[in-house]
């Protein structure tokens, strides 16, 4: 209440200052559960105005979710656009939707589809969510969204054993030497009250405009990018990689019939 | 330990010798194909720029994240599993009434925790797992060996302090109970692996009504050998001080001697359960009831006689049980003749 009163006698002007925290991760590893999670643990503790922003690609379901909670969301679709990109050229824009509400919080969810992506920006706190489920050497695929994030959160513990979380977490540490690693089990919410805690002294902001990603977004300037269909290397133009297949070695007769 | 260093002055294949699991390292990076005989920045700037620039990253950056890597690795890190004793000191319930209570548990002994479901359980296990100081929603404090952490101290073993077990438990990884076991031990750098994995495979099978084999795929494995696995798994390779079960009594394991493989490993054993057996045999129970402690009851000459007739009962049941896996019919009585 103080620092609301401070900021309109001395900062007519300015626009309140609020906490942003970006949370990614695979396709249903839990980031919604999480955030729901977190948003509760932070109530408990007196921090109410949190809002959501969710980037998706075509579809989502969580707007529901979240306003049952009673928590404002926002929803974009990347549709035809990289997610990264899309996320970044509009990340600017959901501050100062945040700033026009008022939040203390606002929380960014984006999916990481193609494993690239990496909607982490510097100074501000930045969680990947992944599940137990999804595979022992996930961590080590998962690249840049992992590789910088602030928080690991593991959810899905209570259903693998005690060994595959610990090995989880060792694979998970493997990539990313300095995060923190939290569980948290999206249902129970158990966990979540360590992360708010993390996360309720995180950097106050007003604008991004002066900040920079941690990682490069996945480059993405080439025909398919721009609506191209047909198949064929005349039609690839732009930003291309292109696979070697000359050194894969030969087949066995035995192991297929096909011969190169 | 300087590992810059290391890297510049001795050979990729060198360093692996020494630290084996710089293995996977170049694994997560996808750099196996470097040349081995050269120092890792030599085999770096000789090897495929493509790669690097792929990964986003160039030689220096790759030596930090080697430095790094080591360090979280290598470095002896502060252990949880030295912790002597834990002390839960009372907040309040649900509806803001006192707890009063302060209840100490050291390594080697058990607390049982009964309550209707949905009466706090969980919440007295969060709060023992983030090492609560009054700023939980039950106002509880706890603390290690006898003193509050201090706030880094909290940070460094969160996620360290309790492993858990519970019905709900499964394996999922595709693999030989062997292959499982090694992971685990390789997980926790190990020195002796293959000791510490054929002990907690001979642990598993003696508490299992039946034996499984090394070979066994983990998710072929029954409930109950699944949870003699895991339990002598968390007993000998995990590495926390705190060990949280929740209700394993229809596991079909041998339970007493699961719950004592865990304590004469030093484990602090903290157990949910509505099985009167395993109840009674703890140091210690608390009656949890909406969302607060209302009582501590340790174990006494009464209760320990009353163990002796349920223990009595459940031996019977035992019989029974074999008799039925033998096909056998079971007569009124008829088992009260048998020995095992
Ligand atoms: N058992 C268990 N299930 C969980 C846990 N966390 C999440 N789930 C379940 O996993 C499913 C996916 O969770 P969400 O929170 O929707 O995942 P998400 O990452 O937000 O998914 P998208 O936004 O669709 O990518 C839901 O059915 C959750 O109930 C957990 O810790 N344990
Ligand atoms: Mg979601």
């Amino acid at each position: 209440m103080t620092v609301f009163v401070r900021n309109i006698i001395l900062e007519t002007e300015r626009v309140e200052e609020m906490k942003l925290i970006t949370v990614s991760g695979p396709p249903s590893s839990g980031k919604t559960s999480v955030i729901l999670k977190l948003v509760y643990a932070l109530r408990e503790q007196g921090f109410g105005k949190i809002g959501v922003v969710k980037f998706d690609c075509l579809a989502s379901f969580d707007r529901i979710r979240y306003e049952e909670a009673g928590v404002p969301v926002v929803t974009g679709f990347s549709g035809k656009f990289c997610p990264d990109h899309f996320f970044i050229s509009n990340i600017e824009d959901a501050v100062k939707w945040g700033n026009s509400r008022g939040f203390d919080m606002l929380i960014t969810e984006s999916a990481g589809l193609c494993n690239r992506c990496s909607p982490h920006i510097q100074r501000i706190p930045a969680i990947c969510v992944i599940d137990n489920l999804s595979g022992i050497n996930t961590p080590r695929k998962i690249g840049p969204m992992l590789k910088f994030a602030d928080y690991v959160v593991i959810t899905k513990g209570d259903i693998v054993s005690q060994a595959e979380r610990e090995v989880f977490k060792f694979n998970v540490r493997q990539v990313n030497t300095r995060a923190r690693i939290l569980f948290v089990n999206g249902i129970t919410g158990q966990g979540a009250f360590m992360l708010s805690k993390y996360l309720k002294d995180s950097v106050d902001i007003t604008t991004l405009s002066d900040m920079r990603l941690r990682f490069t977004t996945p480059a993405s300037v080439c025909s398919y990018c721009t609506g191209e269909t047909r198949i064929g290397d005349e039609f690839q133009n732009g930003m291309m990689k292109k696979m070697e297949f000359h050194e894969a070695a030969p087949l066995s007769e035995t192991e297929s019939g096909e011969s190169r | 330990m300087d590992f810059y260093d290391i890297a510049e002055n001795s050979t990729v294949a060198e360093v692996i010798d020494r630290f084996p699991i710089v293995e996977d390292f170049l694994d997560n990076l996808n750099l196996r194909g470097l040349d081995r005989t050269l120092p890792l920045p030599d085999a770096l700037e000789n090897g495929d720029p493509e790669w690097l620039e792929n990964l986003g990253t160039n030689v220096d950056d790759i030596l930090d994240q080697f430095a790094d890597f080591l360090e979280a690795f290598v470095t002896p890190h502060e252990s949880a599993a030295d912790i002597e004793s834990i002390t839960v000191v009372g907040g309040h319930d649900k509806s803001g009434k006192a707890e009063n209570c302060s209840i100490t548990v050291k390594h080697g002994q058990v607390l049982s925790i009964v309550g209707p479901t949905g009466s706090g359980k969980s919440r007295l296990l969060s709060d023992i797992e983030c090492l609560a100081q009054g700023d939980t929603p039950t106002g509880r404090v706890v603390m290690i060996g006898g003193r509050r952490p201090k706030d880094e101290e909290r940070f460094e073993l969160e996620g360290h302090l309790v492993a858990q077990l519970s019905q709900n438990m499964n394996f999922v990884m595709d693999l030989s109970v062997r292959e499982f076991l090694m992971m685990h031990a390789r997980s926790r750098m190990s020195s002796e692996p293959e000791k510490i994995v054929s002990r907690c495979f001979e642990k598993a099978n003696e508490l299992a009504g039946e034996k499984f084999t090394i070979d066994t795929k983990v998710t072929q494995l029954s409930g109950g050998q699944s949870r003699a696995l895991m339990i002598a798994d968390t007993a000998y390779m995990s590495s926390s001080p705190i060990v949280l079960i929740d209700e394993i009594e229809n596991a079909g394991i041998d339970r007493k001697q699961a719950i004592s493989i865990l304590t004469s490993n030093d484990k602090i054993v903290f157990m949910s359960t509505h099985d009167p057996l395993l109840a009674l045999s703890a140091d210690r129970r608390i009656v949890i009831r909406n969302g607060g402690i209302i009582k501590v009851i340790d174990s006494s000459d009464e209760e320990r006689e009353s163990l002796r007739h349920i223990q009595e009962l459940d031996d019977e049941i035992m019989k029974i049980r074999s008799m039925l896996r033998m096909g056998e019919i079971i007569k009124p009585g008829a088992w009260r003749e048998r020995s095992i």
